[in-house]
């Protein structure tokens, strides 16, 4: 029996009761198994609303462990009230101990990003995923949307891609940007941008990932091809910036805008707060280069 | 073995027809008794009979479009002789492909597609080119007297005579070794039925075996080479 | 005549409950054959060719089918994913109501392009080209090509999902009452339109229709069913002319003269 003295006392080692955890367990091994496949699992009532990441939430519960590092990720930030608000919750529940920095957490919890420094083997990635049917809004039936999955019949995906095009001169999608799994179950990568869709492919690290409100898991293996989908002549591609980080200088990860007076002066700055600190860190200290991409 | 040329291609025996009338108890009349008819290459049979006789339906039952009650009804298709009556759709429809013409007295217009194309269709269905079909049907056009600003025109809305003529020569367009003419000149006036009578005997003499109804008794001794009578089943004795 | 028919049924059955649907149904399609299945509303036409197109599993019989891909196939004992790809392929369905034919949300161009996704076309411009190479056959102006269906008139919806289907070459195609519901002008386009198509293309199809002059423009034979039972069969014109069996004869003399 795992030991269940928590400070509080009334609570289960990490908030969840330990039958619970392994039929979830049990959901993410079998997602592991079919990667891309969307297990349905008993979800269970979190302290915090649909929305503000229960199912990722449920899946952290059921995998952290006390020698677990955890970081928590709201669109890249650490400091962010969702982020911090999780964050606090498993130091409390379950005892873990928390960072900011990607390169030292064994289990990251994210919303809408993945962190833009490469992460390794052993650590385990956390996605919050609101919809996680990504032909939810092509088929409204949940009974066809799994007959089209059991039987990879997916054209209506490449329909919906086609019809941006048709419309936008290109596909105009750019974030839940749809992918081909280990060239099998097509998935919803959760609303990340379509930025980091090519971290998602053969990632040394486990992907994990977690609908609350619909109680479904589904997971990316290491090392596991995730194909982007697009067409011959309309390829796949990601965002560009030409501007960089006001604050760090990066022209190569995520930028969000700013409009930061009422002229609309506009400033542009990394959406992930831990790289944008890092890189700042780099360039005040010893050796001013940028780091090797 | 190849056909013997003098040899019927068309040959009927103990051909019965009746027709019941279920709405009226089952009533039964019958027109066709016992025919039977032989008709070899290069023979233009004239039927003859009273107005009610069973010569159009005797015509009809040799296309397939009424079913035969009993007897037999021999085609030569393909070199072979194929059994008309109780015939497969599919095997009635290749023996009036290929083998098989008949003008109706009335033209079934098809909607909206123009004159040339209804006269070239049988020839296109048979493997003919477009440029070759085309030339054809406008050929058969020119000769039955339909002016060429009609050509390109549905014949919805052509008059009888023009719709007969438009009729005549999507029949002719193919050369079938057996032609059903009924009442081809019926609604023509004196010059166009010269010039039907005219195709008619080209084609005979080329050894078409024809059977045809000719109400107009000149147009009759113009093409035909023997007369068939027909007795309506209550005369014969 | 050689070859073997395309489609081949026997003895098909379909109850609901204790309705008979339809019953002890055979028949044998050939290549190149237009079947019309007439009969009044509830004479079992429609279920029959549920059952024929594999939409629906009938109690008893079996319809094979000699497919270009896989030879000969009973229909009902295909596993549903070789069944749905054989329809999406081999196969077309042409339904009454269009709106359940298309995806009324995408544009024309992707209601054509479907199958040839569905089947691992990648390339946009040659899926474009195509579509707008079946938009002009089925005589829609081609600047429609980027429309939704939910602004075309209820006879360009027919002739788009008449594309839709056509689109992967099939070779048999089942059509449920095609010109039902549609005015007289905007019927004969789309008979002539489907005429011309199933002959040039040798097409085979199965057709279910109630208007006895739609069988005889597009129908090259005649089943006509009643209660479920299949009455009367044969060549379409012989059996509207020359009907044999009481009920046939009270369709036909029920027809207006034209």
């Amino acid at each position: 029996m795992p030991d269940t003295a928590i400070q509080d006392g009334a609570y289960n080692y990490a908030y969840l009761d330990e039958q619970t955890k392994r039929m979830i367990r049990r959901a993410i091994l079998k997602a592991v198994a079919v990667p891309g496949y969307q297990v349905p699992f008993g979800g269970r009532e979190m302290p915090l609303p649909y929305g503000w990441g229960t199912g990722g939430i449920q899946v952290t519960a059921a995998i952290i462990g006390r020698d677990d590092t955890l970081k928590v990720i709201d669109q890249g930030a650490d400091d962010t009230t969702n982020a911090v608000s999780i964050r606090r919750f498993f130091a409390r529940v379950a005892d873990v101990a928390t960072t900011t920095r990607t390169g030292d957490a064994t289990v990251i919890q994210t919303r809408h990003r993945v962190p833009e420094t490469p992460l390794k083997e052993g650590q385990i990635l956390v996605f919050q995923v609101p919809i996680p049917e990504p032909l939810r809004m092509l088929e409204p039936r949940e009974t066809e949307t799994r007959t089209l999955h059991a039987l990879s019949e997916y054209g209506v995906m490449q329909v919906s891609l086609y019809e941006s095009i048709a419309r936008h001169g290109r596909i105009a999608k750019t974030y839940n940007y749809p992918v081909l799994v280990n060239g099998r179950y097509i998935m919803s990568p959760s609303p990340i941008p379509k930025f980091d869709n090519p971290k998602l492919d053969r990632s040394p690290a486990l992907q994990l990932y977690g609908a609350g409100r619909e109680k479904r898991i589904y997971a990316v293996p290491p090392y596991t091809p995730v194909k982007s989908l697009d067409f011959d002549d309309h390829p796949f591609e990601i965002e560009t910036w030409s501007e960089s980080c006001a604050l760090c200088g990066s022209k190569e990860s995520f930028l969000d805008e700013m409009i930061v007076d009422d002229t609309g002066k506009r400033l542009f700055l990394c959406s992930d707060t831990d790289w944008c600190q890092e890189r700042q860190g780099e360039r005040e200290g010893a050796p001013p280069e940028v780091p090797a991409k | 073995m190849p056909p013997d040329p003098t040899q019927p291609v068309l040959r009927v025996s103990h051909l019965s027809k009746s027709f019941v009338v279920h709405a009226q108890g089952g009533l039964a009349l019958p027109v066709l008794r016992d025919v039977s008819l032989a008709v070899s290459p290069g023979e233009c049979v004239a039927l003859v009979g009273r107005s009610g006789a069973g010569k159009s339906t005797l015509l009809r039952c040799l296309y397939g479009n009424y079913r035969a009650d009993a007897g037999s009804i021999r085609v030569r298709h393909r070199n072979d002789n194929v059994e008309l009556a109780g015939a497969e759709p599919r095997v009635t429809l290749d023996v009036r492909r290929r083998t098989l013409g008949f003008v109706s007295q009335f033209l079934r217009v098809i909607p909206r597609v123009p004159a040339i194309d209804v006269v070239a269709e049988p020839a296109l269905r048979l493997g003919a080119t477009e440029t070759e079909a085309r030339r054809r049907a406008e050929f058969l056009l020119g000769v039955l007297g339909i002016p060429p600003r009609l050509w390109l025109l549905p014949p919805a809305t052509f008059s009888g005579g023009e719709q007969q003529r438009v009729n005549i020569a999507r029949s002719l367009i193919v050369d079938y070794p057996i032609l059903l003419l009924d009442e081809p000149t019926a609604s023509l006036d004196e010059g166009n039925r010269a010039g039907v009578v005219e195709l008619i005997n080209q084609r005979r003499d080329a050894g078409t075996a024809i059977v045809g109804i000719f109400h107009d008794a000149a147009v009759r001794d113009a093409v035909a080479t023997r007369i068939h009578d027909v007795v309506p089943p209550g005369a014969q004795p | 005549m050689t070859g073997r028919p395309l489609l081949s049924v026997r003895e098909l059955t379909k109850r609901f409950g204790n309705r008979v649907a339809c019953c002890d149904v055979g028949f044998d399609l050939w290549p190149g054959e237009v079947l019309g299945i007439v009969g009044e509303s509830g004479s079992g036409k429609t279920t029959l060719l549920n059952c024929l197109a594999g939409r629906m599993t009938p109690d008893a019989g079996s319809v094979i089918y000699d497919s270009n891909a896989s030879g000969l196939v009973d229909v009902h004992r295909l596993s549903e994913a070789r069944r749905r790809l054989l329809t999406r392929t081999e196969w077309g369905f042409v339904n009454q109501d269009a709106r359940e034919g298309l995806r009324m949300g995408v544009s024309a161009g992707a209601n054509i392009g479907e199958r040839l996704m569905a089947i691992g076309e990648r390339h946009y411009g040659e899926i474009r080209q195509t579509a707008t190479d079946w938009l002009g056959r089925v005589e829609i102006e081609l600047d429609r090509l980027d429309d939704r269906p939910t602004d075309f008139s209820g006879g360009m919806r027919q002739r788009l999902q008449i594309a839709r289907n056509l689109v992967s070459n099939p070779w048999l195609v089942f059509m449920d009452e095609p010109t039902g519901g549609l005015d007289v002008s905007v019927q004969a386009r789309i008979l002539d339109l489907l005429r011309g198509l199933v002959e040039n293309l040798h097409l085979s199809a199965v057709l279910v229709t109630h208007d006895l002059g739609v069988a005889r423009l597009l129908t090259h034979r005649l089943m006509v069913m009643q209660g479920g039972r299949v009455v009367e069969d044969g060549l379409t014109d012989q059996v509207l002319d020359d009907p044999q069996h009481a009920y046939t004869q009270m369709l036909v003399a029920s027809i207006l003269p034209a």
